[in-house]
C-alpha cells in the first residue's frame, strides 16, 4: 500500500526546499516546450497568414485537416518521429534521437496545428473592413495584412498560449523520441516523464510533487487564458453596448 | 477648370449583379459633390472605386489626368482617401487611428504628434489622443474616422454617408467640419447621402443615382427643379415620397402617396409632386394624440437602429417613415418591433420640392 498522506507531505517539502533535481526537470520542461512553441511559431504564424488571406482552391480541406490534426495522438506523432530519427530511418544520419532537439522538433509539430487553427481563424474573425480601412490610409498590402495581425493578436495569444498547454502536457513524444534520459550532460527527462519514472520506481513522493508542479503550470496558464477572454469579451461589450438593442441593422450599401 | 478625376464608362459586377452600369462621372478639384440616392443605387461602389480599393468590372478611371492601372494602386491609394458609413477603428488609441496614415507615409514623429493635435481640434475631440478608440461613443468614433482622413492632407476625401449614423449634434459637428476643409484647405469631396436636407445644403453640385446608373449630375437647385424626371430615384430617400397633389377647400394640399397614405401640406400643388419630412418633426405615440396637426398615421414599427443619444426607428404606415425619437423616451415608452404606434406632424412640417 503507498503512504499517499505521507508522499503528498514529503512532496510538499520537496517543492518547498528547492530540490534541485526537482526545479531540474521544471525548468527542462519549461525550456523545452517555450522552445517548441517559439519554433512552431516562426512557421505556423506566416503559414495562418498565408491560408487566412490568400483565397485559394481546397482552403478548406486544409482548414479541415489542420484541425483534424490538433487530435493526432501523441503516441502516434511519437511514434512515426521515432522512425524517422531512428538510425535506419530517413534522418537517423542526424543523430537527433534521444536528444533535447528531437523532443523540441517533436512538440514544435505537435502544436503546429493548434497554432495554424486557431491563428486562421483569428485572422479571419477580424472585421474584413480592417484591410480595406489600412489600405484607404495608404498601406501596402503586407502593411495591411500586418494591421490586420494586429486587431487578430489576442487570438493568436491564446493560439500560442493552448499551444504551451499541449506541449508541456503531452507524454507520448517526449517519450518515445526523447527517451527519458535522466543521467548525463544531455538529460531529456522532463515533467510527465519523470513522474511516469518515479512511479513506476516507488518514489511516490517525489511524483507527487512533481505532479503538482506540473498541475500549477498548468493552471496558470489556464489563468493567463481565461483573464485573456475575459478582457476579450469585456472590449466585445464596450464595441457595441447596445448591440441587443439593435433588432435590425441596416445592411451596409454597396 | 481642373478635373480631378474622372469615370469614364464605369461598370461593375458583382457576380450576376450589375452595381454600376456605364456610370460618366467628372469631379472637379475643389468641389463637393454629394450622390444622392436610395440604398443600393451604387453610391458606395462608386466611392470605393474613387479610393482604389474596388476595381471597376470595365471602364477608365482618370486621377489628374492619368490613367489608373488598377492592378498597382498602391501609390494612387496615398492620394485618396474613405471615411465609410460604418465606422471601422483600429483596436488601439486615438493617437494610433489618427497617426495610422501618417506613419504609412513615414512622416517624422513631430509632425505627426502635431498634424494628430491640430486634426482632433478640428473634430472637437481635444487632448482625446490616449483614449481607446472602441469605447468612444458612435459618434465620437466617427469624428475619430473623419479625423484619420483629414489628417492625410488627400487631393480626394471621400465620405460614404457621414452622418447616417449619428444624432443631430454629432451630425452638426462632421457637417461643419466637411464645410471647412472643403473651404480652408481646398479639398475635394465626394459623399454618399440619402438625407435630403444635406444634400440640399452642402454640396456644390449633386449627382442623382439609381439602380447604379447616374440619372441627372448639377448644382443642387437645378437637379431638384427637374422633379418629374427624377421621381423615381427621390422617391426611395429617406422620408421622401413622391405622389399626386390635390388643392383642398381649405387652403392647402392632399398628396396622394399611395398605399392609402395622403400627406397634408400647406402648399397649394397640383399634379406629381415629391414631400420630405425631417425625422426630428415627427411625433411618436401609442395613441392617437388630439391635436392641430393635420397628418396623423397608425402603423407598426418595423425596425429599430440607435445613434448616440437617439433612437431611429422605422415605421410603416403603408409607407416607410423614419422617426428619431431620443433614448429615453424609447424606454419609457416601452417600444419594441411590431409595437402599433402613432406617427403625427404638422402639414407645414412637410417640405414640398
Amino acid at each position: 500500500m503507498v503512504d499517499i498522506l505521507g508522499g503528498i507531505a514529503k512532496a510538499f517539502e520537496l517543492i518547498v526546499s528547492g530540490d534541485p533535481e526537482l526545479y531540474g526537470i521544471v525548468s527542462r520542461s519549461l525550456l523545452f516546450s517555450g522552445t517548441a512553441v517559439i519554433l512552431a511559431a516562426l512557421w505556423g504564424t506566416p503559414l495562418a497568414m498565408l491560408i487566412a488571406f490568400k483565397d485559394f482552391r481546397g482552403k478548406t480541406v486544409i482548414k479541415t485537416f489542420f484541425s483534424t490534426l490538433i487530435g493526432l495522438p501523441t503516441v502516434v506523432l511519437g511514434l512515426i518521429l521515432f522512425l524517422i530519427f531512428s538510425r535506419g530511418g530517413p534522418l537517423g544520419f542526424l543523430g537527433l534521437l534521444y536528444t533535447p532537439a528531437s523532443i523540441i522538433i517533436g512538440q514544435a509539430i505537435l502544436v503546429t496545428p493548434i497554432l495554424i487553427s486557431i491563428g486562421v481563424s483569428a485572422i479571419e474573425s477580424v472585421d474584413p473592413e480592417i484591410m480595406d480601412l489600412a489600405k484607404t490610409l495608404g498601406a501596402s498590402e503586407s502593411q495591411a495584412q500586418i494591421a490586420v495581425l494586429k486587431e487578430a493578436i489576442n487570438g493568436i495569444l491564446l493560439s500560442n498560449i493552448a499551444s504551451f498547454n499541449r506541449a508541456i502536457a503531452e507524454l507520448g513524444v517526449v517519450l518515445l523520441v526523447g527517451g527519458n534520459i535522466a543521467g548525463g550532460g544531455n538529460r531529456t527527462d522532463v515533467l510527465t516523464t519523470a513522474i511516469s519514472r518515479y512511479t513506476q520506481r516507488g518514489e511516490i513522493d517525489f511524483a507527487i510533487a512533481l505532479g503538482i508542479l506540473l498541475m500549477i503550470i498548468i493552471f496558470a496558464i489556464n489563468l493567463v487564458v481565461v483573464i485573456a477572454r475575459k478582457a476579450n469579451y469585456i472590449v466585445a461589450l464596450v464595441k457595441s453596448p447596445f448591440s441587443k438593442m439593435k433588432r435590425s441593422v441596416r445592411e451596409t450599401e454597396r | 477648370m481642373t478635373i480631378t478625376v474622372e469615370l469614364k464608362d464605369i461598370t461593375k459586377v458583382y457576380g450576376n449583379k450589375t452595381v454600376l452600369d456605364n456610370v460618366n462621372l467628372q469631379i472637379r478639384e475643389g468641389e463637393i459633390l454629394a450622390l444622392l440616392g436610395p440604398n443600393g443605387s451604387g453610391k458606395t461602389t462608386i466611392l470605393k472605386i474613387l479610393a482604389f480599393i474596388e476595381n471597376p468590372t470595365s471602364g477608365e478611371v482618370k486621377f489628374q489626368g492619368e490613367k489608373v492601372n488598377f492592378k498597382n494602386t498602391e501609390k494612387v491609394r496615398l492620394q485618396s482617401t474613405i471615411v465609410f458609413q460604418k465606422t471601422a477603428l483600429f483596436g488601439t488609441s486615438v493617437y494610433n487611428n489618427i497617426a495610422y496614415g501618417l506613419k504609412m507615409r513615414k512622416v517624422p514623429k513631430e509632425t505627426r504628434d502635431r498634424e494628430v493635435k491640430k486634426a482632433l481640434e478640428l473634430v472637437k475631440l481635444e487632448s482625446f489622443e490616449k483614449r481607446p478608440a472602441r469605447k468612444l461613443s458612435g459618434g465620437e468614433q466617427q469624428r475619430v474616422a473623419i479625423a484619420r482622413a483629414l489628417v492625410l492632407k488627400t487631393k480626394l476625401l471621400l465620405l460614404d454617408e457621414p452622418t447616417a449614423n449619428l444624432d443631430p449634434k454629432n451630425a452638426g459637428i462632421l457637417e461643419e467640419v466637411i464645410d471647412t476643409v472643403n473651404r480652408e484647405n481646398k479639398v475635394t469631396i465626394v459623399m454618399a447621402t440619402h438625407n435630403m436636407f444635406q444634400a440640399k445644403k452642402l454640396p456644390h453640385r449633386i449627382a442623382l443615382m439609381d439602380e447604379g446608373k447616374i440619372t441627372e449630375v448639377g448644382a443642387p437647385a437645378e437637379v431638384f427643379g427637374k422633379l418629374s424626371k427624377n421621381l423615381a430615384s427621390f422617391a426611395a430617400v429617406e422620408n421622401t415620397f413622391t405622389g399626386t397633389a390635390k388643392a383642398t377647400a381649405a387652403g392647402t394640399s392632399k398628396v396622394d402617396v399611395g398605399n392609402g397614405v395622403q400627406i397634408e401640406v400647406t402648399a397649394q400643388r397640383q399634379g406629381a409632386t415629391v414631400v420630405f419630412v425631417n425625422p426630428q418633426d415627427i411625433i411618436l405615440s401609442k395613441s392617437a394624440v388630439e391635436s392641430s396637426a393635420r397628418n396623423v398615421f397608425k402603423g407598426k414599427i418595423i425596425e429599430i437602429s440607435d445613434l448616440d443619444s437617439l433612437v431611429k426607428l422605422k415605421v410603416d404606415v403603408g409607407k416607410p417613415f423614419t422617426v428619431q425619437i431620443t433614448k429615453r423616451s424609447f424606454s419609457e415608452m416601452g417600444l419594441r418591433l411590431n409595437a402599433e404606434v402613432f406617427i403625427t406632424f404638422k402639414a407645414s412640417s412637410v417640405h414640398v420640392l
